[in-house]
């Protein structure tokens, strides 16, 4: 048996079978547009996108505004703000697993596996529509934060590179969730094993408290955590004060994590299939 | 060339043998009915020609391109519809089958085209711009089906494309099959359906346990089992051996009895005013003659021949 002489049926059509880098850029597009042209579809995505995170920002704010004090911060809400920002977005990232485990339940996967497109563009796609659904929520939690008296005390540069830290840290953790709802069973496994370790994640950290108000086994625990890097990094530039190496730290974990669950993911995604 | 040709394919996970040493051919321009209860092994032998999992040994070739060295060229080719309709629901028709043309590299105009015709082909025109969601499950298997066919596939693969659906839709899908037929459209189907491999099937592989045990056209299965046969009841055993050699010159081989009832199985070839005689001879007998019916062997013999237990039910409403 031999492919020699035989036309490949895609050039006789004029189809290109080219999976270059290119082609994974426009594959990608085409399947993170599947996504986002769905949102405005689905009023309970799209509160998924801007209801919760307003209701997180105001819950916090009125809940524990007013009890909790901070060293070095005179307004609580200064200190606040960048962690409600950090964990929400880190949330909306769990929508990566919970809407792979979908599609591969619904057989989708099998499909897309079947067909001759670049088959990374299935995850990135997703991590990408994912990316603009957080950046839509974090508009939605930013005119809220401006409304509550948050300000940005630093310069417009700083206050940018903050939010840049910050999305970049929530695309990453799309991918730790890409490997996850490629791996489970079910959108109902997706949606519980996705969220259950980012609870401690997120509280054992300096988003909400100073980690030295902590037990003292906890504490360097909650000083190792890298959201706690990218929350202090994001703090400090949203607040006009030295970030110092806290931006190289919160970038590097962010790409760090990128590239080694991207490699997991596609490897799992290579080998995935419904049942 | 074959459209496929696979050569001691198995797929293990762990103790289990999916597939256990299958070896099939398929002609191009042909339908391919692969036919077996659950668990056969047939889902498997599709992901594996589709690229999807790899085998545990075995060679596998569709188009002339092996499935493990060059499965972007084997994915160029084929058309695969899964047994679970693979269509985004929050789409429409027409967005899903422009999608689907998007990732086969199609420009937008040709995928829109495209889509349209088989819009058309598929009777979904007045459902395109709906959200799929609120089709039956006879339209999102057509859909399926249409998405399958977007980029001309040399080659389709439906695994079970009826299961699941009501009696009605499931007509509708057959009337679909037998004009791909038409059309020349290789087709590998699999069913576990008997009467849905012979009405649609140009040859039928039966297959058990990860093998195939059977292979032929629906008459040359048949006669695995063995020729027509006309069953006739008599009132009373008194009158049995009577009838019996009367009707002996017609039979063309034993004539068996039934131990505990009054009735006779002649062996018989169909035509030939066979049965125009045998109810001439029967009554000039005088034998009291209740019944005669002929009984041509069905694929369900052939399984329960083959294979020593009775297959799947053939009602179409399974989950």
């Amino acid at each position: 048996m031999t492919t020699a002489g035989v036309p490949a049926r895609a050039e006789v059509d004029g189809l290109h079978l080219d999976t270059g880098p290119i082609w994974v850029l426009r594959d990608s597009w085409t399947e993170a547009r599947r996504h986002l042209r769905i949102i405005p579809r689905n009023p309970e995505l799209l509160g998924f996108a801007i209801a919760q995170p307003v209701m997180f920002t105001l819950l916090f704010v009125y809940v524990f505004g007013g009890a909790i004090d901070v060293p070095g911060f005179d307004d609580y809400n200064q200190f606040l703000l960048p962690g409600i920002f950090a964990q929400t977005l880190t949330f909306g990232s769990a929508t990566t697993s919970i809407g792979l485990a979908d599609d591969l339940q619904k057989g989708l996967v099998d499909r897309l596996r079947s067909l001759p497109m670049a088959q990374p563009a299935v995850i990135i796609g997703r991590t990408i529509a994912d990316l603009v659904k957080n950046a839509v929520s974090f508009v939605a939690m930013l005119l809220i934060a401006f409304a509550v008296g948050f300000r940005f005390e630093g310069t417009v540069a700083e206050a940018l590179l903050a939010t840049v830290l910050l999305m970049l840290f929530a695309y990453s953790i799309s991918w730790i969730h890409a490997l996850i709802g490629l791996s489970v069973k079910s959108v109902e496994a997706a949606n519980s094993g996705g969220f259950m370790w980012m609870f401690p994640m997120t509280f054992v950290s300096s988003a909400f408290v100073d980690p030295s108000s902590m037990p003292d086994w906890l504490e360097p625990i909650a000083e190792a955590n890298p959201f706690t890097k990218v929350t202090n990094a994001s703090r400090a530039l949203y607040n006009g004060l030295p970030a110092g190496d806290l931006v190289w730290e919160s970038l590097g974990w962010s790409v760090g994590l990128t590239v080694v669950f991207a490699i997991l993911s596609f490897r799992k995604f290579d080998r995935a299939s419904s049942r | 060339m074959l459209a496929i040709e696979t050569a001691g394919l198995a797929k293990h996970y762990g103790e289990t043998r999916a597939l256990d040493g299958l070896d099939l051919t398929m002609e191009r321009g042909s339908i391919l009915g692969v036919l077996g209860p659950n668990g056969a092994g047939k889902t498997t032998a599709v992901k594996i020609l589709t690229t999807l999992i790899r085998p545990s040994a075995g060679k596998a070739f569709v188009e002339g391109i092996d499935v493990e060295q060059e499965p972007a060229q084997v994915r160029a080719r084929i058309g695969l519809t899964g047994q679970y309709a693979a269509v985004e629901e929050r789409m429409t028709a027409r967005e899903n089958l422009v999608h689907i043309g998007r990732l086969f590299h199609m420009g937008n105009g040709t995928a829109r085209r495209r889509g349209d015709e088989l819009l058309a082909r598929f009777d979904l025109v007045d459902a395109a711009d709906r959200i799929v969601k609120e089709y039956s499950g006879g339209m999102r298997r057509r859909l399926d089906i249409a998405m399958s066919l977007i980029a001309r596939p040399a080659l389709l693969f439906l695994d079970e494309p009826t299961t699941g659906l009501d009696p009605r839709s499931r007509q509708a899908m057959w009337a679909l099959i037998e004009e791909l037929g038409d059309d020349g459209t290789t087709t590998f189907l699999t069913t576990q359906y008997l009467d849905e491999a012979e009405a649609l099937a140009d040859t039928i592989v039966v297959i058990d346990h990860g093998r195939v045990i059977a292979e032929g056209t629906a008459d040359e299965l048949k006669d695995l089992v063995g020729s027509d046969r006309l069953i006739v009841t008599i009132a009373s055993t008194a009158n049995l051996e009577r009838a019996a050699s009367a009707l002996a010159p017609l039979a063309t081989g034993p004539i068996e009895r039934s131990p505990d009832r009054p009735e006779l199985v002649v062996p018989i070839t169909a035509g030939h005013h066979v049965v125009p005689n045998a109810i001439r001879v029967l009554d000039d007998c005088d034998c009291d003659v209740l019944n005669v019916e002929m009984r041509r062997p069905s694929l369900d013999d052939v399984f329960l021949t083959i294979t020593g237990t009775a297959p799947e039910p053939t009602d179409g409403d399974l989950p």
